[in-house]
């Protein structure tokens, strides 16, 4: 039986399934069988100790209980309040207190809603991708002169002809032959246009940003390009080129250079040898690192590029120096935001701020059921243009589930502060959307 | 007295009709079609109204703005610019430039020599 989409509801399943009564699970958890009831049935949520209380009275792990795989969709539809609220006080607020319970009642109606906000989201990077092209494409603004040019002249020319009842022969025969001039030229720039507009349509989808298409095709393949793992690997034109997903000619370039890295990291550390590490050592990245002789850096994107099932479910952000994320595998439960900045909070931006001190934090992401993880964060300077050139900082962050029980002590993070509820968070640089974020 | 209208621009279609429709009109035209020495044609040709295209070769009709408005001699020479785009960001940019006039192209011949005639005091 598939798992159901909320937390009350698997409290309740999980609850029948073992076969205890409502009445002696609230008392195990000290609330009422009536607060219990509304919980199961996703009228009231569940904080995180009432979540760690009920996990520990079901015999299951906390995060069986909380939302998981299903935050996508809360993240969409949270998404689309936000761009409501974005809209105006003038817009209808929606319930975003009641979100749990809509999901529960309505969940084909939430999965299109969520659906077409991630379809409007794209549509918007389109439009903005088109305006950035539009502006800043040289052929594409000398075509748009060119043909304005002819335009203009055609027009003003056909004017006077058209309202002029004497011309002299000669102004009239150059007239006439300015306008063929201009119909000829008229029809080339016209020509190339169409031309250039449909090669950019058949080349790219424009859907979604390079990292996107990268991202897509990196998750059809779980992460794992097991061609790259054999002594002879498949070479990277290969593995990147007649991809549908890595529709753009971007898209295929950040490829090749994910491909490049991936091989020098499995080159680093090869498969079988660090799966052995990983069975002697658990995934601590400096253990694992002393171990196999290499830097944090290619552990941390090692851990995260395992076959299925070899190592932790891990997720892994890589940003540069601006913090922007430039790698993004997502941990189930940890949200990652769609588009902006991320929270200030994450471990990776304290990374970015001290370069090659390892930090290790225990996080818990802010959600209706906040969710622990086990953050490492890393980052490290480097100067590919030698002593004159630029320093290049890049900062990684590994997220692995929560393996040790609740101390108290986790730092209290978000996905992005648009959609975060925390109260009264000393980092935020945005008003939440959610009324608890204030 | 005929008024003198200096035209820059520097398609030589578009240069003809305008040429045409101002003559028409009673106009004394002189015309040049590069941006790189157009200052210095503004201050030999010393004309009423100067009609001013944006993108020239040799130097943007923007740049001979701004440094026509520096000159205490051309400094209030009224200047009618023609731009091949015509949106809001751009009219702006025309008028912090100095101009006196902003007219999108393609435009109807009316409209120019009415602008003409309404910045000469005509």
């Amino acid at each position: 039986m598939a798992r159901s989409a909320l937390t009350g509801t698997r409290v309740r399943e999980r609850r029948l399934r073992i076969g205890m009564k409502q009445a002696d699970l609230a008392r195990a958890v000290a609330i009422s069988p009536a607060y219990l009831n509304l919980i199961e049935h996703n009228r009231r949520r569940v904080g995180p100790e009432l979540l760690t209380a009920l996990s520990a009275a079901l015999g299951v792990e906390e995060a069986a209980l909380a939302e998981g795989a299903e935050s996508a969709l809360f993240e969409g539809l949270r998404e689309g309040a936000a761009s409501v609220a974005a809209a105006g006080p003038d817009e209808g607020a929606p319930e975003l207190d009641r979100i749990e319970e809509f999901v529960g009642r309505f969940p084909g109606w939430a999965a299109l809603l969520a659906d077409r906000q991630a379809r409007i989201g794209a549509l918007e990077r389109t439009v903005e991708a088109l305006s950035e092209r539009m502006a800043h494409d040289p052929f594409l603004s000398a075509s748009l002169h060119e043909v304005v040019s002819a335009v203009t002249s055609v027009r003003s020319t056909a004017a006077i002809l058209a309202e002029s009842e004497e011309i002299a022969p000669d102004w009239r025969a150059r007239f006439h032959r300015n306008i063929y001039e201009d119909s000829i030229r008229l029809s080339e720039a016209a020509a190339a246009l169409v031309a250039y507009l449909d090669a950019s349509q058949e080349s790219e989808t424009g859907l979604s940003s390079p990292q996107e298409e990268v991202e897509a095709w990196l998750a059809r393949a779980h992460y794992h390009l097991a061609g790259l793992e054999r002594a002879h690997p498949t070479p990277a034109e290969s593995l990147v080129s007649g991809v549908p997903d890595l529709a753009s000619g971007a898209a295929r370039k950040l490829a090749r250079a994910h491909v490049a890295r991936y091989r020098a990291d499995a080159l680093a550390l090869p498969l079988e040898p660090f799966l052995k590490a990983l069975a002697a050592d658990g995934p601590d990245p400096a253990a694992l690192a002393r171990r196999m002789g290499t830097g944090l850096a290619p552990v941390f994107r090692r851990l995260a590029t395992l076959p299925e099932g070899a190592g932790p479910p891990a997720g892994l952000v890589i940003c540069d120096a601006s913090g922007t994320l430039t790698f993004r595998r997502p941990a189930p439960g940890f949200t990652l935001p769609r588009h902006g900045a991320a929270c200030p909070l994450w471990p990776l931006y304290e990374a970015l701020a001290r370069p090659t001190v390892p930090i290790r934090a225990p996080v818990e992401m802010a959600g209706r059921v906040p969710v622990r993880f086990l953050t490492y964060a890393y980052s490290e300077p480097r100067h590919p243009g030698g002593f004159d050139g630029p320093q290049v900082v890049e900062a990684l962050m590994l997220i692995l589930p929560a393996t040790e029980a609740r101390t108290g002590a986790e730092r209290p993070i978000g996905s992005s502060c648009r959609i975060c509820p925390r109260g009264g968070c000393v980092a935020r640089r945005e008003p939440s959307i959610l009324a608890e974020g204030g | 007295m005929t008024r003198r209208v200096l035209l820059i621009e520097d398609e030589p279609h578009i240069a003809e009709a305008i040429r045409y429709i101002l003559v028409r009109d009673g106009w004394s035209v002189a015309s040049h079609g590069e941006g790189g020495s157009a200052l210095e044609v503004i201050r030999r040709e010393v004309p009423d109204v100067v009609v001013l295209d944006v993108m020239l070769p040799g130097r943007s009709g923007y740049e001979i703005l701004e440094e026509m408005r520096a000159d205490p001699d051309l400094a209030t020479l009224p200047v009618l610019v023609l731009s091949a785009r015509g949106q809001s960001a751009d009219r702006a940019l025309a008028e912090g430039a100095g101009a006196s006039r902003f007219i999108a192209k393609p435009f109807a011949n009316a409209e120019i020599v009415a602008a003409l005639r309404q910045m000469a005091g005509a």
